[in-house]
């Protein structure tokens, strides 16, 4: 059994982000939508958190930028959720297509 | 350092009194009230400094009168050398302006207060004399041709203001307009005088102009001298440039067609501006640029004398067929002033050959006082009578004394006859004229016989003749405020022609004797008389004479009637060539070609967006899309293309 590698843990947050992505893409739910956005914000976590410990174990910069993304997508979140329930107060859905009058 | 703060009292109180009246008049009632009394004072602490400054000017000092900058402050630099300042330029032909501005403007001011104490815009009435003194009186001491020229269009606009006071009175607007847009046409042509002397001479200032285009050695002269334009030096473009801005304002053929209508306004102020101050201004700039006219280009003072020559003979004619008083004034004004000019004219520089330049001043001089007199008095008759025409009038000596001697004594004085003021300062110019172009000269003397025959036609008319109905006013002759200046101004022109004129105005500052030849005085004066008799014996008792007269001449007698037909054919060259030649195609391209480029790029734009505004769908998942394939294609540019 290979011991886990920098390699491994990429393709796992590659994987992850890219779900996060099709996920963003064909929801039409916002807060799956929201979800989905989560999980990319996550998967760009593990690759920092990963490159710190392989590349540079010596400092922990990688680990402090977590930590922002982490507190600024919790602020993200509620700011998102406001905006999904007003929303959802004007037009009684929370269906992405309904909400597409600011356009030319 | 004390006539500085003298020049600065007296222009600071007119404009203190325009501020005070102009901003706080309409709202404060107190102030609305008071707004006569307050700009008569102000106006008379004006008169009192500018007397003081030019009294010590004109007696303390040595016999010659020397030309002093009281100050000078540079406004706005241009480069090297060539700067507009904003200065005092105390001399003796400011000095003797700034006396005659300050007096007949308080005149006017204390006549006003019995003239318009009914009317609804007392205070900004004031505002306006306020502003008009101010802005005569800055330009009367520019130091600098650019300073005169703001003050020049300073005393344009209160004179716009002033003209179109009843502004809802159809016939004063339309005066108004008419007198702005045709100086202001005058003024173009004086500021590109102003561009070209001062592009050759490299200053605007006014002493350092004149000894450099005055002085045949200066390599500014050589250049001015060389540069042409259509055949014709550049000195002469600028010198007669500079003329057409003083014809304008000073009513010179064919510019004069605004004066006769500017009577539209308040009689008082027909008086200040029309008369006495104003419409002097041409006179006065020719003078300030005398030198160099009288040295370095004496052909322009030729065309300067035929000119004033003609409008003084052509408007004595239009005079003599008028019936609304105002206007036979405003056109023995124009009359006067073409003596002026034409007296400007004929004279040479230095001691004897001045003579001319004297006598125009002194002219200037004594004309300020009769005529504002005849005006101030036609203001007291048609307060009386309550209309301007003269045949309305007749019969008026017993109602209105006062009025009817002051008049008397004006007309009197503007006729030539000694020893009233107008006598001696026309002797003076017809004496120049006699030196140095008798062809003028006899010119001259007709109008003036025209002059004693039109004004004694005006005054019998009015005060003699039979007596017509609706004379028996309640208020009488009019206030004492009325009266005083009446009699003041009287006084002066019975008495201001002893003043020995020449010895402290003259071209070069050097006094010149001045001398009263007896006999060569017998021939105008005869004229004069004649005149007058010959008006004694059409006017002084109803009768159908005139009429026949005017029957006999025919047609002859219409065409001068109707000013020559000059309204009409300015007219026909505005409304005919200019507005269907010139305004209307340039109107047509303006709105198709002009406005049509700009529609056509809306129109392109309008075009393009119909195409592309789908990309703005409001679908936030289609623009997230845009934003990955953004990142997708920068990422690839980036690792494979500038790897």
């Amino acid at each position: 059994m290979t011991p886990v590698g920098l390699p491994h843990i990429l393709l796992l947050s590659t994987a992850l982000f890219f779900i996060g992505m099709f996920g963003f893409f064909t929801r039409r739910n916002l807060i799956t939508m929201l979800m989905s956005l989560e999980l990319m914000l996550n998967s760009v976590n593990i690759n920092f958190v990963a490159f710190n410990k392989y590349l540079y174990p010596q400092n922990l910069s990688g680990v402090f930028f977590v930590i922002f993304i982490i507190t600024i997508a919790a602020a993200e979140a509620a700011v998102a959720i406001a905006i999904i329930i007003n929303l959802f107060r004007s037009s009684d859905s929370i269906d992405v297509t309904d909400a597409e009058e600011m356009k030319f | 350092m004390q006539n500085t703060n003298l020049v600065l009292l007296t222009l600071a109180s007119p404009l203190l009194a325009f501020l005070l009246l102009g901003i706080f008049g309409s709202s404060s009632n107190w102030l609305k009230k008071g707004a006569g009394i307050i700009g008569t004072l102000l106006m008379a602490v004006s008169f009192f400094f500018a007397s003081q400054l030019s009294l010590a000017y004109f007696l303390n000092q040595t016999p010659n009168h020397t030309q002093q900058i009281l100050f000078s402050y540079t406004w706005l630099q241009f480069g090297s050398g060539l700067s507009i300042d904003m200065g005092a330029l105390l001399d003796a032909t400011s000095a003797m302006m700034l006396l005659v501005v300050t007096f007949i403007s308080l005149m006017v001011h204390v006549f006003s207060l019995g003239y318009m104490h009914n009317d609804e815009r007392f205070a900004s009435y004031y505002a306006y004399l306020g502003l008009f003194t101010f802005s005569m009186l800055g330009l009367v001491i520019s130091a600098n041709i650019f300073q005169i020229y703001m003050f020049w269009e300073l005393v344009g606009v209160s004179s716009f203001l002033l003209i179109g006071y009843y502004f809802n009175k159809q016939s004063a607007v339309a005066a108004a307009k008419k007198a702005f847009i045709v100086t202001r046409f005058a003024d173009l042509g004086f500021l590109i005088g102003i561009l070209t002397l001062g592009y050759y001479g490299e200053s605007f200032d006014f002493l350092t102009l004149i000894g450099r285009l005055s002085d045949v050695q200066s390599p500014q002269f050589a250049a001015i001298g060389v540069a042409s334009f259509a055949g014709i030096s550049a000195l002469t473009w600028g010198l007669l440039l500079v003329f057409m801005g003083g014809a304008g304002k000073s009513a010179m053929f064919p510019l004069h067609i605004w004066l006769p209508d500017a009577m539209e306004g308040p009689t008082p102020v027909s008086a200040l501006i029309h008369a006495a101050t104003m419409v002097v201004a041409g006179v006065f700039l020719v003078a300030r640029l005398f030198p160099i006219f009288a040295i370095a280009a004496p052909h322009t003072l030729d065309i300067i004398a035929y000119i004033g020559i003609f409008s003084a003979l052509f408007a004595a004619l239009i005079a003599c067929t008028q019936t609304d008083i105002k206007r036979v004034l405003a056109y023995s004004t124009m009359s006067q002033i073409g003596f002026m000019m034409f007296a400007l004219g004929v004279s040479g520089y230095g001691a004897e050959n001045g003579a001319g330049f004297s006598a125009s001043l002194f002219h200037l001089f004594t004309h300020a006082f009769f005529k504002s007199l005849l005006f101030l008095g036609a203001g007291a008759i048609i307060h009386y009578v309550h209309s301007n025409e003269m045949e309305d009038m007749g019969g008026l000596r017993k109602h209105m004394p006062i009025t009817h001697i002051s008049f008397l004594i004006a007309c009197l004085a503007i006729s030539g006859i000694p020893p009233f003021a107008g006598f001696f300062s026309k002797e003076a110019i017809l004496h120049a004229a006699y030196q140095s172009n008798p062809a003028i000269y006899y010119m001259a003397l007709f109008t003036s016989f025209l002059t004693a025959f039109y004004m004694f036609r005006l005054y019998f008319s009015i005060f003699w003749s039979t007596q017509k109905a609706a004379q028996d006013n309640a208020h009488g002759e009019g206030t004492w405020s009325m009266k005083i200046p009446l009699i003041l101004l009287a006084i002066a022109s019975v008495l201001f022609g002893f003043i020995p004129f020449s010895e402290y105005v003259s071209t070069d500052g050097k006094p010149i004797a001045t001398h009263l030849d007896v006999l060569f005085s017998i021939a105008p004066v005869t004229l004069g008389v004649l005149g007058i008799l010959l008006a004694k014996q059409l006017y002084q008792k109803a009768s159908v004479k005139p009429q026949k007269i005017a029957l006999a001449l025919g047609s002859a007698y219409g065409f001068v009637k109707n000013k020559f037909y000059i309204d009409e054919v300015y007219q026909y060259i505005t409304k005919k060539m200019l507005f269907a030649w010139v305004a209307r195609p340039a109107a047509w391209i303006d709105k198709n070609i002009i406005d049509g480029f700009y529609l056509l790029l809306a129109q392109l734009t309008q075009f393009s967006s119909v195409y592309i505004k789908g990309i703005q769908s409001g679908k936030v998942q289609a623009y997230a899309m845009y934003f990955f394939a953004g990142i997708l294609s920068l990422a690839s540019l980036l690792f494979y293309v500038l790897k």
